[in-house]
């Protein structure tokens, strides 16, 4: 089944073109990874996509127009996990987790039902974060920062997950233990993923389908191991990463 | 499977609401009763009790003194304690900045120039009084908030706590210079202008206190239902667009509540500094930053600080009163050094 649609998506910043006529689809049960050198218009896409940005072109969801959906009724559909969280207040972990509920809360008077304590209850085990439940955001390490938030989005258990370089800042354990959740996550149906990544050998690991973007535009987009062909990653970063990358990959196999 | 303990804490428990209305009453006999000429407490309660219950008031002195001036003062004071309180909390979870409050903003500055506009031009509506000032406050505060954050928006989309005192600073030094403008073209006003822009509750009447009271109802009341927004955007704005929240509606929404809120304590009690900015700090260590519990919380004890700084106030240099304005900002200058410093160490 299509998930999303995207077509002929475009996004001015002022006079520049961040991401010029992009187009792609998803279908249920994939990984979409989305690669390319700084400044391609990864991130740009997803932000579009997820309607934080201004952008001309559709984005349809269901094949239904995403500006159509009210905000709760998208997000039950649609989650993001961005790439940073800076966080000011001392929050406990399984209040920003409960917010992934909001989605499914109702009237004003409406508290929490048994099924979002339950969801709250389930991504908190899922990820390991059960003891830290009632630690402060505050005190946590920029690892389990990161994975209160996927917390969060599980507890949200939207359709489609947008993953913006979700382990940009952690270690190569970490990496591995997220997107090891991910895809444990995605084998459910009705579900897919969409994720930005800096790390090539990571979407040759977990991806089904690649978008590679140079400079705003999509320079190749179907099964990763046709997209990330060395020659085509020759054009696009001017360099020799494949065997670079194969480098890497060796790394993620001895994990 | 066992299911591990995860205890309940959306809402504010029992106890501890008991607790702060305890502390808030206790506060109100203290303030009441204490004064130039004081009044034992068990007087003053039976002296509160008897006006409530409609009896014709004894024709002694302390009778007089408290029901005619002190009871409607007091009152007024907690009530604009509450509401500045409340406002203080709601903006510091909108905007994720434990600095941000009316006075820092400027909000109340820019309210202070609509209510004197107001005097000075002798802009009224016919059969209210109070309306002129209170409707141009309303308006001032509102327009304000709306080109700081505009303005700080432009400079710095993440609202960084530094930018947000820098544009607070400058728009204040802005309004200042307007209003002296306007005592230099309105001289023979300068009496009651003045005392806008220092903060006195010294003249409230029990008038003052019911159009407090119906502000602090509805205002408040749409900000305390807006608890779990404010959760998610003092997690982050972008959070809270993630998980659904409405962000542009919520965020008019609560702007103009508070700003509603800020312009009718400005044209009661002028403009009393950092009340918005100390009481959310010191509660939220007691309740911690959920707004479930923050607001009600912030709106006893905002209530309790601010009837304290009054009494303070009356008897620093007794006989002679002090304006509240003047406690409450050399409390909160001084916190607000503590907080910065603090949130510099945090980030850097």
């Amino acid at each position: 089944m299509r998930m999303l649609d995207v077509k002929n998506l475009s996004v001015r910043y002022g006079t520049l073109d961040v991401v010029k006529d992009v187009s792609f689809s998803v279908e249920e049960g994939e990984w979409l990874m989305i690669a390319g050198p700084n400044g391609a218009g990864k991130s740009t896409v997803v932000s579009a996509v997820a309607q934080s940005v201004e952008h001309t072109g559709t984005v349809l969801f269901c094949g239904k127009d995403v500006t159509r959906y009210k905000p709760q009724e998208l997000a039950r559909h649609i989650g993001v996990l961005s790439q940073n969280h800076a966080v000011n207040y001392a929050f406990m972990v399984k209040e920003v987790v409960g917010l992934g509920r909001y989605a499914y809360s109702r009237g004003i008077f409406s508290g929490k039902s048994d099924a979002d304590e339950q969801a709250v209850v389930d991504a908190l085990t899922l990820t390991g974060l059960e003891e830290l439940a009632d630690k402060s955001v505050l005190k946590l390490s920029g690892g389990e920062l990161q994975r209160v938030f996927l917390a969060q989005i599980f507890a949200q258990d939207p359709n489609l997950l947008i993953l913006d370089e979700p382990t940009n800042h952690l270690d190569l354990v970490y990496q591995k233990q997220v997107f090891s959740l991910i895809e444990e996550w995605r084998r459910k149906p009705g579900r897919a993923v969409i994720s930005v990544v800096h790390d090539l050998s990571l979407a040759l690991a977990y991806g089904s389908k690649a978008l590679l973007m140079d400079k705003g535009r999509a320079a190749a987009l179907g099964p990763v191991s046709e997209v990330l062909t060395a020659e085509r990653l020759q054009e696009v970063y001017e360099m020799d990463v494949k065997e670079w990358m194969q480098g890497l990959l060796k790394q993620w196999e001895a994990l | 499977m066992s299911r591990p303990k995860i205890s309940k804490t959306e809402s504010f428990s029992a106890p501890a609401y008991v607790l702060f209305i305890a502390v808030m009453l206790a506060v109100f006999v203290l303030c009441v009763s204490v004064g130039s000429v004081s009044v034992p407490f068990r007087e003053t309660v039976s002296l509160i009790a008897g006006a409530i219950r409609g009896e014709q008031a004894p024709a002694t002195s302390a009778a007089s003194i408290i029901l005619s001036s002190r009871l409607p003062r007091v009152i007024c004071v907690a009530l604009t304690g509450a509401a500045l309180s409340i406002c203080g909390a709601a903006m510091q979870g909108l905007l994720k900045n434990p600095l941000a409050d009316g006075s820092t903003l400027g909000v109340s500055s820019g309210a202070s120039l609509g209510a004197v506009i107001a005097i000075a031009f002798g802009i009224t509506f016919p059969g209210l009084p109070f309306a002129g000032t209170m409707v141009m406050a309303m308006i001032f505060a509102f327009a304000s908030i709306v080109i700081i954050l505009s303005l700080a928006y432009k400079l710095d989309y993440s609202l960084s706590t530094n930018s947000i005192i820098l544009i607070g600073v400058i728009y204040s030094m802005f309004v200042s210079s307007l209003l002296s403008l306007i005592i230099t073209f309105a001289s023979d006003k300068i009496h009651s202008i003045t005392f806008w822009t220092m903060g006195s509750l010294a003249g409230a009447s029990y008038r003052s206190a019911l159009l407090l009271l119906v502000a602090l109802a509805v205002c408040g009341g749409v900000l305390l239902r807006l608890h779990r927004e404010l959760n998610a955007f003092a997690v982050g704005e972008d959070n809270a667009r993630h998980i659904g929240v409405n962000v542009r509606s919520v965020r008019l929404t609560v702007l103009i509540a508070v700003s509603a809120l800020i312009g009718v304590c400005v044209s009661i009690g002028g403009t009393i500094g950092f009340v918005g900015l100390v009481t959310p700090h010191i509660v939220r260590m007691i309740t911690g930053p959920n707004h479930a519990k923050l607001m009600p919380a912030s709106l006893f004890g905002g209530a309790s600080f601010l009837m304290l700084c009054d009494l303070a106030a009356r008897m620093i240099a007794n006989p002679l009163q002090l304006p509240i304005g003047v406690v409450t900002s050399l409390i909160g200058a001084v916190l607000f050094i503590i907080i910065f410093y603090r949130s510099r160490r945090v980030s850097s």
